[in-house]
């Protein structure tokens, strides 16, 4: 049986509550044992056959990355992305768990496209992939999809992400229906006739003569969502919180006990309308970037559990959809191979704690997808990210694994590099390279 | 003299030595127009391209006899007879014209920051003849051009911009460029049409049209596009009209020798009153005439003299 031991890193698992130097023990690509290393009496014989060991001294050890929110675009938008290079992104990023959207082509809204997804993703990097099933067929807001299709092909919640669900009726249907098979409902929240704006609403877009999208757009489809949530007893999830108010009704929503969880975005988190000044289409997305008290309030709100996820909706476009019009530029960007770093920004920058931007991005997202991942513990599966803190890079478009380039951060110097990712205790990214600086 | 600059795009990026400049070289041109050989061989050999995007008449033929009574050659490409309705995209237009050697290209776009993206795109000099509800710089000139012939001076007076903010690039133009210059100035409208954070542009902002005019030297009228009550901007055109249109009633609010501007084409009845755009005090044609001139002098500025940098 392969053995491996990840020796003398900085272990940081908020689900295990550790925090400190340890050796990793795994197995048969489980967690065997998670030893102080100061007080680790065993030998580790570095010849004996069949045995590995990471030198982690000096780097920082983590659960595998969950990400609640991605695009791979395969079926129907190959040129964009397709399951293999975006897990290949994720598997770079330090992901070892992927959510992916159903805004396919066909979509995902029945079981034998979901599972032309998971065979692509058998053939992929090694990260697991967990599709969401459409919410409505053909993402048109007008009738269920069959859960029970869907949960049996593989998937693990429902969304009709990049369309809102305008009619509220289908949402209390979804979120009742969806309690028989424990499936999230994940929203994407914005009232469509107050989110016609090619960017956040206020003195940017008014300087730039664009049309703007107020936070109210947010704000009332969230409100929305959780009074439906309260009425049906249903499993909500909120993707990609941008507005200071919505952050305000999770934490009301929690705080009533309502099964609610919300997810923010490292772009989200860390950038304002101002960026979209020079009309970047890198800067383009929806929800748009906000100002800088929504920034601020959605950091609180990773702090203090309001916003327990952070996930990237790693939404790829080719040069086709960005390089033209700002207006009709396609909305989204990448994320998947600089969400760690953006994140650990926050953290270097003193606005979130290391645990904190952990747990916001490995146990807290399985939670809300109702997996058991995202943690080292024993007897689970050993997916792992290493990272070097002390190492900084230039995020260069042709150094991106993703097909696509559009990425806010091309350019710019991000610290935190991700140096290996294990999932089941193999290692699909960051092969053989030597781990010292 | 030149700019110091291969386009422009904006007002919000000139200095207020830039827009002296222009508005000097403007009235040297004036004169062009008034001869009977209305023309100058100053920028003969050269090539324009009016690449509109939006249906445009007076800003386009402005700019095409701006051209050549500089004696450069003008070629207007409008989007119904050009290659865009096959599909291409701007950056191919725009590696396909400049492929054809212009020496600058004037254009018009729906989309804000088209002129920005384009000049990112082509070597020649770029002239932003309106884009979305950003900039429109020419026009902004031509305002401040027609009211420093009137009234002598920019600096100290005050102007109220009144009606579709939101939606108006000539207003965020003129607001840039009159208060650069040292005028105050005012915009008002129906909330509804009153950008957020319109003030960050140096401007007051109120919804009482009675308050802008009050003492005001220059009252600018923007046009309303009727469609903007489907939108529920506003409920009726009846109750704009009344609200915010201006009539010799309201304009009694303004000083005595106010003067009228409007960007065209005017609304007769909507947003100004007969009465007032044809009456003595009305520029409107005026600010036509300068067009000319103010776009003779930008071409001047950019593409002429010595090329030096």
């Amino acid at each position: 049986m392969n053995r491996l031991v990840i020796k003398g890193g900085r272990v940081v698992d908020p689900a295990s509550n550790i925090d400190g130097v340890y050796n990793i023990y795994i197995m048969g690509g489980r967690v065997a044992s998670v030893k102080k290393a100061e007080t680790d009496t065993s030998e580790i014989v570095q010849v004996s056959p069949g045995l590995d060991i990471i030198d982690a001294e000096g780097l920082l050890v983590v659960p595998g990355l969950i990400d609640l929110h991605t695009h791979l675009r395969e079926p129907g938008y190959e040129y964009k992305e397709d399951v293999r290079t975006g897990t290949m992104a994720a598997a770079a990023g330090g992901f070892t768990t992927i959510l992916c959207m159903a805004n396919t082509n066909p979509v995902n809204d029945n079981g034998s496209v979901t599972r032309y997804i998971l065979k692509k993703a058998g053939e992929g990097s090694g990260v697991s992939v967990l599709p969401a099933g459409a919410l409505s067929m053909g993402l048109q807001g007008e009738r269920l999809t069959e859960f029970a299709e869907l949960k049996e092909a593989g998937c693990v919640a429902v969304s009709d992400d990049g369309m809102p669900v305008a009619n509220a009726g289908l949402m209390r249907r979804a979120l009742e229906y969806s309690r028989v098979f424990n499936m999230a409902v994940i929203t994407h929240a914005e009232e469509p006739v107050l989110s016609t704006g090619v960017m956040n609403e206020g003195k940017v877009a008014t300087r730039l003569g664009l049309k703007g999208t107020p936070n109210a757009a947010e704000d009332s489809m969230v409100a929305r969502d959780i009074t439906l949530c309260e009425l049906t007893g249903g499993r909500l999830h909120i993707a990609h919180v941008s507005t200071r108010g919505a952050v305000e009704l999770v934490r009301m929503a929690k705080k009533k006990g309502l099964d609610v969880t919300a997810e923010a975005t490292p772009h989200h988190l860390t950038l304002t309308d101002e960026a979209v000044a020079g009309y970047d289409t890198n800067a383009k997305m929806n929800p748009p970037l906000r100002s800088k008290e929504d920034t601020e309030a959605l950091i609180d709100g990773i702090s203090d559990g309001t916003i327990d996820s952070i996930a990237t909706d790693h939404a790829p476009h080719s040069t086709i959809e960005k390089d033209v019009e700002f207006d009709k530029a396609s909305n989204g960007v990448i994320g998947l191979e600089t969400a760690f770093s953006v994140v650990y920004g926050l953290v270097k920058a003193g606005r979130l704690t290391l645990v904190d931007a952990i747990r916001a991005m490995t146990v807290n997202p399985a939670r809300a997808i109702g997996i058991d991942r995202g943690a080292i513990r024993v007897g689970a599966s050993a997916d792992i990210a290493i990272v070097d803190l002390n190492k900084s890079r230039v995020v260069r478009a042709e150094a991106l694994r993703s097909k696509s380039k559009n990425s806010p951060w091309l350019g710019k110097t991000l610290d935190a590099v991700v140096v290996k990712t294990i999932v089941g205790g193999k290692t699909i990214y960051g092969h053989g390279e030597s781990l010292k600086k | 003299m030149r700019l110091k600059r291969k386009d422009l795009l904006g007002i919000e990026e000139l200095s207020a030595e830039e827009i002296t400049l222009i508005l000097t070289t403007a009235e040297s041109f004036r004169e062009v127009s008034e001869r009977e050989i209305k023309k100058v061989p100053t920028l003969r050999g050269r090539t324009v391209i009016n690449l509109f995007y939006e249906p445009s008449t007076r800003t386009r033929t402005s700019f095409e006899i701006a051209a050549k009574r500089m004696s450069a050659d003008a070629v207007n490409i409008s989007v119904s007879a050009s290659s865009v309705v096959k599909g291409e995209t701007l950056k191919d237009t725009a590696r396909n014209l400049e492929a054809m050697r212009p020496d600058c290209i004037v254009i018009r776009h729906a989309s804000a920051g088209t002129p920005h993206m384009l000049a990112g795109y082509v070597g020649c000099s770029v002239i932003n003849a309106g884009d979305g509800a950003h900039e429109h710089p020419s026009q902004a000139l031509l305002d401040m051009l027609t009211v420093k012939e009137k009234k002598g001076r920019i600096e100290g007076l005050k102007v109220a911009i009144i009606g579709d903010i939101t939606h108006s690039r000539v207003a965020r133009s003129n607001i840039y460029g009159f208060t650069r210059l040292g005028a105050s100035v005012t915009v008002a409208g129906p909330p509804t049409m009153l950008p957020p954070g319109i003030e960050a542009l140096g401007c007051k902002a109120t919804t009482n049209m009675e308050a802008a005019l009050k003492d005001t030297d220059v009252v600018m009228m923007l046009r309303i596009q009727l469609e903007r009550q489907k939108e529920s901007f506003f409920p009726t055109i009846r109750e704009y009209s009344r609200l915010y249109g201006l009539n010799e009633e309201k304009l009694r609010k303004a000083k005595p020798d106010a003067v009228i501007l409007h960007p065209g084409p005017i609304n007769r009845g909507v947003e100004i009153s007969s009465e007032v755009a044809d009456g003595p005090y009305s520029l409107i044609l005026d600010q036509v005439t300068n067009g000319v001139a103010v776009r003779m002098a930008v071409f001047y500025l950019l593409l002429g003299a010595a090329r030096e940098e």
